[in-house]
């Protein structure tokens, strides 16, 4: 910069260059763009966290009297309540199988579809689907057709495989299928993409070079494709952790499907105690975030960088 | 360098390649040649694909075929056929004004989160701001954190402020994941404009406002199109949070469906259930046959190269 510039500068208004210091750091009047959301963000989000975070600590007197602990005794009836404590394995015993395997049955099919052949557009409209049916129908869906009186038992007795109709719905199976029908279309819908952001070149490269599909997998493809799983499976693990509608509608509510969300929804719902609700729910938040951090950190050993093929 | 190390290389490279090949591949292939019987790994996900095709397949024609059944107990197919559970549900549950709440909220919802998030993407993709990372963060927490963990606290705070139950209420909590969701789907497709056209139209001496008038929008149609329609599917299908404020003069199909469908002592027919859930099946469909003529959805994440048929 030239010294007759600077002397232009300092000569303008102080408030003038207070403004170009501060667009420097990238403070101007963009930045007023970001206030609606931000605004919208701290009334809608943080506000009602913070509020129910505050709420936790507010026990009903039946809570502190049943469980003691003051103003902790939300979390102590968390923690000791094995009604309600138990409620977190169960969540987790179906929400980790099921996203662990909507991510792992993905990738074949996401490997299968990527290539073109007769019916390609068939096969993934129909895989995405199970989008437009929507918890409630899936879950009418299953009651009707793998029901004790569905055409599945039906068919499976006719060709006699099996003497006593199957129980698949109204217990912990009902709701794997369920989460298993609206996650995979999901997992495939993002590992398929992920998929296409890698440049076919590096394979054909590796094919030259005389590596087998096996090869050409692991030591190729799934190094780059690894960062792209973990972020699907974090996505299907949310999707399955907060499963609500179908717990309750084919799943076995009183017993091996009474997970987290339920057991908020009733304390918020039927017993009107909102701080005990609150409390559910955000130690479900936390219990989230701890998974998704694990997972996180994993993937933070995990390559990072281009993969050749976007933009 | 090169001479170096070539010599020593190649020998080696003519050697393992025809080895490798041959041992792995069972036979002299030429590289492009594909073998005719299918390999394990394509029959197992042709069996996993078909299994979760009959399921599929089996639950929307049971549910299709039920909600036009007469009585249908312990047979392959109901005895008669009829469409009176259509009128029944319209008439029952009074479909029309779900229906319509049900767009209202949708089309509110996208509306508002377009405008709001629409300018926050702009600028998260084009300035660098000292607590961009809080930002940023701030904006993700709502999509990685359950509906249910901000939606029972959000729905006491609506119901402090006397907002329960109402539609607004509804169109509020529907927001909250929808502006960040917005944001998350904006932000790629603004990057992709290059900056040098705004400046173009700025030297032009065109204003700030009549840049994002003239020249971005237009050119950010197929990125708006994308984040609407994601928020109008999410919206129309969001249970959770319209569920918890939502009272019987604001609820959508979902939440009506679900209400329905756990009324105290199984009040409600099955097949009404079933014509219900084939209305709001129809409704999403036609939703998404129309978003999928605009947008391709393998593209949301990275730009798709064509692979070759290897």
């Amino acid at each position: 910069m030239s010294a007759p510039t600077i002397g232009r500068l300092k000569a303008t208004k102080s408030t003038a260059s207070l403004q170009h210091r501060l667009a420097e750091h990238g403070i101007d009047k963009k930045l007023l763009m970001l206030l609606p959301a931000v605004v919208f963000a701290v009334a809608l989000f943080l506000y009602p966290f913070a509020y129910g975070i505050g709420l936790t600590f507010q026990p009903l007197s039946v809570t502190q009297q049943r469980w003691g602990g003051g103003i902790f005794a939300n979390y102590v009836a968390f923690f000791k309540d094995s009604f309600v404590f138990d409620s977190v394995w169960i969540t987790m015993r179906l929400a980790l199988p099921a996203a662990l395997f909507n991510v792992l049955i993905s990738i074949p099919i996401a490997f299968k579809l990527r290539r073109k052949f007769h019916g390609k557009r068939f096969m993934s409209s129909l895989l995405v689907l199970p989008i437009t049916l929507g918890t409630v129908l899936t879950a009418q869906g299953l009651l009707i057709f793998a029901g004790r009186q569905g055409w599945l038992n039906r068919f499976l007795i006719q060709i006699g495989l099996i003497d006593q109709p199957l129980t698949l719905v109204n217990n912990y199976l009902g709701v794997f299928f369920s989460l298993i029908i609206s996650g995979l279309p999901f997992a495939y819908l993002l590992i398929s993409s992920y998929l296409s952001g890698i440049d076919p070149a590096l394979e054909a490269a590796a094919r030259t070079l005389g590596a087998d599909w096996k090869q050409r997998f692991r030591r190729v493809v799934l190094p780059l494709l690894a960062p792209g799983l973990a972020t699907t499976f974090i996505l299907t693990f949310v999707l399955a952790f907060s499963v609500f509608p179908s717990a309750r509608l084919v799943g076995d509510p009183g017993g091996a499907t009474r997970v987290m969300a339920l057991m908020a929804y009733r304390a918020f719902g039927e017993q009107i105690d909102y701080s005990m609700a609150s409390t559910i729910a955000i130690m479900m938040g936390l219990i989230e975030l701890v998974v998704i951090a694990v997972v996180l950190l994993w993937r933070s050993f995990l390559y990072k960088g281009s993969t050749g093929g976007k933009g | 360098m090169a001479t170096l190390t070539a010599p020593r290389r190649t020998p080696g490279a003519n050697v393992s390649l025809p080895q490798t090949r041959n041992k792995k591949r069972g036979g002299a292939r030429a590289p492009g040649e594909r073998s005719l019987i299918a390999s394990p790994t394509t029959w197992f996900v042709w069996a996993g694909a078909a299994a979760f095709f009959i399921f599929l397949i089996g639950i929307l024609v049971s549910v299709v075929v039920d909600s036009l059944g007469k009585p249908w107990f312990d047979t392959w197919l109901p005895e008669n056929f009829t469409t009176g559970w259509y009128q029944g549900a319209w008439t029952q549950f009074d479909l029309t004004h779900i229906i319509g709440v049900t767009l209202i909220v949708a089309a509110s919802v996208v509306v508002l989160s377009v405008l709001i998030g629409g300018p926050a993407s702009y600028v998260l993709a084009r300035s660098d701001f000292p607590g961009k990372q809080l930002i940023m963060a701030l904006f993700l927490l709502p999509i990685v954190i359950p509906p249910i963990t901000y939606g029972i606290p959000l729905a006491t705070v609506m119901f402090n402020f006397g907002l329960g139950r109402t539609l607004l209420a509804v169109i509020l909590v529907n927001l909250v994941p929808s502006v960040p969701f917005v944001i998350v789907t904006m932000t790629p497709f603004i990057e992709q404009i290059s900056p040098s056209i705004e400046n173009a139209a700025r030297m032009c001496g065109a204003s700030m406002g009549q840049v994002f008038a003239r020249v971005l929008t237009p050119l950010l149609i197929p990125g708006i199109l994308a984040a609407s329609i994601l928020v109008l599917v999410r919206t129309v299908g969001m249970f959770d949070l319209t569920f918890l404020v939502s009272g019987p003069e604001s609820e959508t199909l979902v939440v009506a469906l679900y209400r329905a469908m756990t009324s105290s002592g199984g009040a409600t027919p099955r097949a009404l259930i079933s014509a219900m859930s084939v209305v709001y099946t129809a409704m999403m469909l036609v939703i998404l046959v129309v978003a999928l003529r605009f947008i391709n959805p393998t593209q949301l994440v990275a730009q798709v190269k064509e692979v070759r048929d290897d």
